[in-house]
């Protein structure tokens, strides 16, 4: 490079003698700023979501690549939010990938001081048996006027206000057909 | 709004600057007040007041829309004889029970000729109840409770017996029509009564009076939106009601610009609210049967449905479903398993099961995504019953508060519960994410969207679905399994089989996918959506059928699977379409985007206005026309009168919009539904400062109270002790934390944003207690007591109320000690005396003290508390009269 060419190539020299005279377009650009890429350029599949907090029901545009989602933006498309996200949704890359997330199964046994591993098959195998105990340990036939109940007081369950409707939908329907009543979630709290 | 919802918030802004009024009223200035064209301060649980001042004022200065109100409102209905009013009884309507602290809801009925034999019934019935309850030492949450306050929710409520004729006066001059029996309850809700009540000025009242009423009527309609700050208290159902009856006066319903505007704070809760994880509900709000009166599948549809309106196919809806949990094995010789259903007695809520927790009568607990450790009110309590379970599964993402009690809660730290005294065994199991997942939110304006799966979830982390889906199928294979049956003594009674049938038949088979063989959550859409005889998706709740020949898992979302196709994952950029964007998504029932939307049209079917048009009837085409799906039947003409005998949708004539009530009126009294009151009345909260100055009632006289021994209350104004708490207190939310924290206090962005638990306070508490801005200060009640940074801010009000000055303390509850963000939890210091209706907590207002520097710490905590309950003479009894 020459040192007209490095002259020239200063950002206030082209914004003094190019077009650009405000210095807010081409004359700010560098060599840097020539490398520069969304970090969702790459990515591998753009998929179709919607923000997991409050219940606007913003869209979302998860990006993928190398099977792991790389960003989350907000959806222009959605008549309800136009792209737009929020401080929390903007957080969600780091709330589906960030270091909060534990990926394993952990167990507290009876009068245990410290957390265990157990794997997710054991775990299964353990909580169906003790539901099916305690589904037992509560049963009512009746009530004391002898009037059918066909009811479990044995178990309870709390959430779904962040669950997907077909999620809600299965818990509802096994936990009644077990005889559960006290199903309940946060629109209640 | 713009601190919880700010994205939905960028809408009231685009309002704004055609033009709108925004009117913000919150105890705190936020950042909606901040945007607001008027910022009303207002004393914290006495909303009904503030309302019925505009209610009063809409009548008084005749600012009602006339047209609106004659045809689509119950104005002229005449209601019974044995109706009395709060005005009249001070503070209580007729047929109240002191003892079983109940009303008996038949003297608030429609008039209508000869007494019935159902309401005769019901008041044969309500003597039982009662004379059940004084033999049982007024058990008042029964007696309650057999009032079914879940039932009626959505308008599935019969106001007129049967044979009866309605009774109308088209006058509005009947003294027993509902606009008079209005005038009389509302007159004393003047402007100096807000004042008094609401510490509003006169003047600020005024204004909001004159926007409201200006931007109301044929050319111009007003919306209200609310969150829980009208939803948690005491009172709460009737704050809703309040809104509703000035709605409907000034007609700003089902068209467009109007409505009240739920806003709900969870990406779900409209959804796990319709297909409803909640004791009192089947999906789509068919209540759950009651032991005491639905013995079999005629008497519930009897009991529980309407004649007329949408509600009046009632069996249809219930049949569907049945036929969708179980399958075959439902059949008409069977009542379609209707005896499968579990039956309810009483309140089985969210805070009830805590105290069946603590008496050791509810042993199992599942917690999918919730965190009542310090998510629910007198979250000690939580943690107590968690600590006296057998088991507990614990689903989410991180080790949140209700996962670690038994290791680092609060009372370890206080000494009352040792790690090595708990028998609780817990499993942790982490759950997906929404981006690992295939599945639908049902968003706040009813909307389904889908979400699709973007990668697979790692390690042991699983979706809720996979999760349901195999432990059901485990439960099912042991129960299938003789020698598990042995093992376990499930036959010991010789009715196991009869017991586990309704497990075993169930349909449980959904096609799997993906690395975890997770169940397809599009199938599962599909079971909700309903299949025809020939196993076709229906695309309409229209189609149901009583006979067993259809099946629907929801009825009011039946056809989100319409032609076999996801309609919830429909995608059309809205620059594509109309400004209504009915291709985006799917919204229930029906796609329709406004509900009620017959009231768009004057009763001819043309528009009120050119301005405020959405559908009308196009004589020449003879249907309904516009941008969305009308609310009844399309082809049904504007002047179709029904045969008296006419029932069902087809029982209601073409003037009514309200399609769910059972006379198609929008309810500005409402004869049944709600167990306190026909009509909203200000009752202070459990816990206030000041006495009801408009009646001798002072509280919500069938409020929910717990059992005695897990919660403890203030006296208020004019008991000894009130002096001990003399400042109010209110929960809320912030920007950048979530509910209980699961969501954003384990995440470094959101905790830098927000790093710590703080109370807002004004410069005048400020120097009357000697708090100091960035220093602590500790909170206490008669739960608890908590300690925050103190925010001195000018953005908390003092208020003159009764002469006297008020001072409000705001506390954000996101927060727990777990995660990068701590604090105490808010939740530490909440009551549980609850709505009757709905039985939700009055997080919203509680009377606190409060002082500087940190709580104490270890055995000194609950020593603090005790020493308050002394110096107040709080005992067992306190708070608990009527």
């Amino acid at each position: 490079m020459g040192i007209g060419d490095w002259v020239s190539s200063w950002p206030v020299y082209r914004q003094l003698t190019g077009a650009d005279r405000t210095g807010r377009g081409a004359a700010a650009r560098s060599a840097r700023t020539e490398r520069l890429r969304p970090r969702v350029a790459d990515a591998d599949k753009v998929v179709k979501s919607i923000c997991p907090y409050c219940a606007v029901g913003c869209g979302q545009n998860v990006y993928v690549r190398d099977g792991k989602v790389t960003q989350v933006e907000g959806d222009p498309d959605s008549p309800i939010s136009r792209g737009r996200l929020c401080p929390k949704g903007s957080a969600t890359l780091q709330l589906t990938t960030g270091p909060n997330r534990l990926d394993t199964v952990l167990y507290r046994r009876p009068h245990g001081t410290e957390w265990e591993h157990l794997d997710l098959d054991t775990a299964m195998d353990m909580i169906a048996d003790r539901v099916i105990a305690a589904r037992l340990t509560g049963w009512e036939w009746e009530d004391d006027q002898g009037r059918p109940l066909r009811r479990t007081m044995g178990f309870a369950s709390l959430g779904g206000a962040t669950l997907d409707n077909e999620e809600n939908y299965l818990f509802k329907k096994l936990f009644t057909a077990l005889g559960a009543i006290q199903i309940e979630n946060q629109a209640r709290i | 709004m713009a601190e919880c919802h700010p994205v939905g918030f960028q809408w009231v802004m685009a309002a704004k600057a055609r033009g709108a009024a925004v009117i913000h009223v919150d105890p705190r200035f936020t950042r909606t007040s901040a945007l607001a064209d008027v910022h009303v301060p207002i004393r914290v649980g006495t909303d009904i007041a503030f309302l019925g001042g505009i209610v009063n004022y809409v009548l008084t200065h005749e600012k009602y829309f006339r047209e609106y109100v004659l045809a689509y409102t119950n104005a002229s209905t005449i209601i019974c004889e044995n109706f009395k009013d709060t005005e009249d009884l001070d503070g209580v309507f007729s047929g109240l029970d002191p003892q079983a602290r109940a009303y008996d809801f038949s003297n608030w009925r429609y008039e209508g000729g000869d007494v019935p034999a159902a309401a005769g019934e019901q008041d044969q019935e309500y003597e039982e109840r009662v004379d059940h309850a004084e033999a049982q030492e007024v058990d008042h949450a029964e007696a309650q409770e057999a009032a079914r306050p879940e039932v009626h929710g959505s308008g599935g409520a019969e106001a007129l017996a049967e044979g009866a004729r309605l009774q109308t006066d088209e006058t509005l001059q009947h003294p027993r029509c509902v606009f008079q029996i209005l005038k009389r309850h509302f007159a004393r809700y003047t402007p100096e009564t807000v004042e008094e009540i609401c510490g509003i000025p006169r003047d600020t009242f005024l204004r909001v009076c004159e926007l409201i009423t200006e931007n109301s009527g044929r050319d111009r309609t007003t919306s209200f939106a609310y969150a829980v700050g009208w939803t948690q208290h005491t009172v709460g159902a009737q704050y809703i009601r309040t809104a509703s009856i000035l709605q409907a006066l000034l007609g700003n319903i089902g068209r467009p610009g109007g409505g009240i505007l739920a806003l709900r704070g969870h990406a779900s809760i409209q959804g796990s609210t319709d297909i409803p994880t909640l004791y009192n509900l089947l999906p789509g709000y068919i209540p759950m049967p009651h032991a005491h009166q639905n013995e079999d599948l005629d008497a519930f549809v009897e009991a529980e449905g309407a004649r007329k309106g949408y509600w009046g196919n009632m069996r249809a809806y219930v049949v569907s479903l049945l036929k969708a949990w179980w399958g075959d094995a439902a059949t008409a010789d069977n009542d379609f398993c209707f005896d499968y259903l579990p039956r309810l007695t009483g309140d089985h809520g969210t805070y009830q099961t805590a105290q069946a927790q603590v008496e050791g009568t509810c042993k199992g607990y599942f917690l999918l995504g919730e965190n009542p450790a310090v998510g629910s009110a007198n979250a000690r309590l939580q943690r107590f019953g968690m600590a006296n379970l057998d088991w507990l599964v614990v689903r989410d993402f991180s080790l949140i508060e209700s996962a670690t009690w038994w290791k680092d809660g609060p009372e370890i730290e206080t000494g009352e519960l040792r790690t090595e005294d708990i028998r609780t065994e817990v499993f942790f199991l982490p759950a997906a994410a929404h981006t690992e997942k295939s599945g639908s939110f049902t968003n706040t304006q009813r909307l389904l969207q889908w979400h699709r799966q973007a990668v697979e979830p790692r390690g042991d982390t699983r979706s809720d679905l996979w999760f349901a889906y195999y432990l059901g199928r485990l439960i099912r294979d042991k129960l299938s399994d003789p020698a598990h049956r042995a093992r376990m003594g499930l036959d010991a009674d010789g009715r196991g089989i009869e017991r586990d049938r309704p497990v075993l038949d169930l349909t449980w088979d959904y096609p799997t996918e993906g690395g975890y063989d997770d169940p397809d959550a599009e199938a599962v859409l599909a079971e909700i959506n309903g299949f025809d005889a020939h196993g076709h998706p229906l695309s309409g709740y229209t189609q149901l059928k009583d006979d067993g020949s259809t099946s629907c898992g929801c009825w009011i979302y039946c056809g989100v699977y319409a032609d076999g196709v996801n309609q919830a994952d429909r995608r059309k950029p809205y620059t594509e379409q109309d400004w209504v964007a009915a291709e985006w998504a799917w919204a229930w029932p029906l796609n329709r985007r406004i509900l009620y939307n017959r009231a768009s049209a004057d009763p001819e079917g043309r528009p009120w206005s050119e301005r405020k048009a959405y559908l009308e009837w196009d004589p020449e085409r003879r249907k309904w026309v516009g941008p969305d799906v009308p609310d009844f039947d399309e082809h049904m003409p504007p002047d179709y009168e029904p045969h008296p005998d006419a029932t069902g949708p087809e029982g209601l004539s073409g003037k009514d919009p309200f399609v769910m009530q059972s006379d198609g009126k929008a309810w500005l009294y409402a004869p049944v539904g709600l167990v306190d009151g026909p009509l909203p009345t200000h009752y202070e909260p459990q816990e206030s400062p000041f006495t009801n100055p408009l009646y001798g009632q002072q509280r919500n006289p069938v409020r929910n109270m717990p059992k005695p021994g897990g919660d403890f209350f203030h006296p208020s104004d004019g008991e000894p002790g009130a002096e001990v708490f003399p400042y109010l207190a209110t929960t809320y939310r912030l920007t950048e934390h979530h509910t209980a924290g699961g969501m954003s206090r384990w995440l470094p962005y959101l905790s830098e944003l927000q790093p710590e638990f703080f109370c807002e306070v004004s410069p005048e508490l400020a120097r009357e207690r000697g708090l100091e801005h960035l220093g602590w200060a500790t909170i206490v009640s008669a739960r608890s007591a908590i300690e925050a940074r103190v925010l001195v801010t000018e953005r908390m009000t003092p208020l003159d109320v009764q002469g006297r000055r008020v001072h409000q303390i705001g506390l954000p509850y996101h927060w727990g000690p777990n995660g990068y963000s701590t604090g105490d939890a808010a939740n530490e210091l909440l009551h549980i005396a609850l709505d009757p209706n709905v039985h939700i907590q009055e997080s919203k207002v509680l009377t606190c003290d409060i002082r500087p520097g940190r709580r104490p710490r270890g055995p000194a905590l609950r020593e603090l508390v005790n020493e308050y309950r002394r110096r107040a003479g709080i005992t067992e009894e306190t708070g608990r009269q009527m």
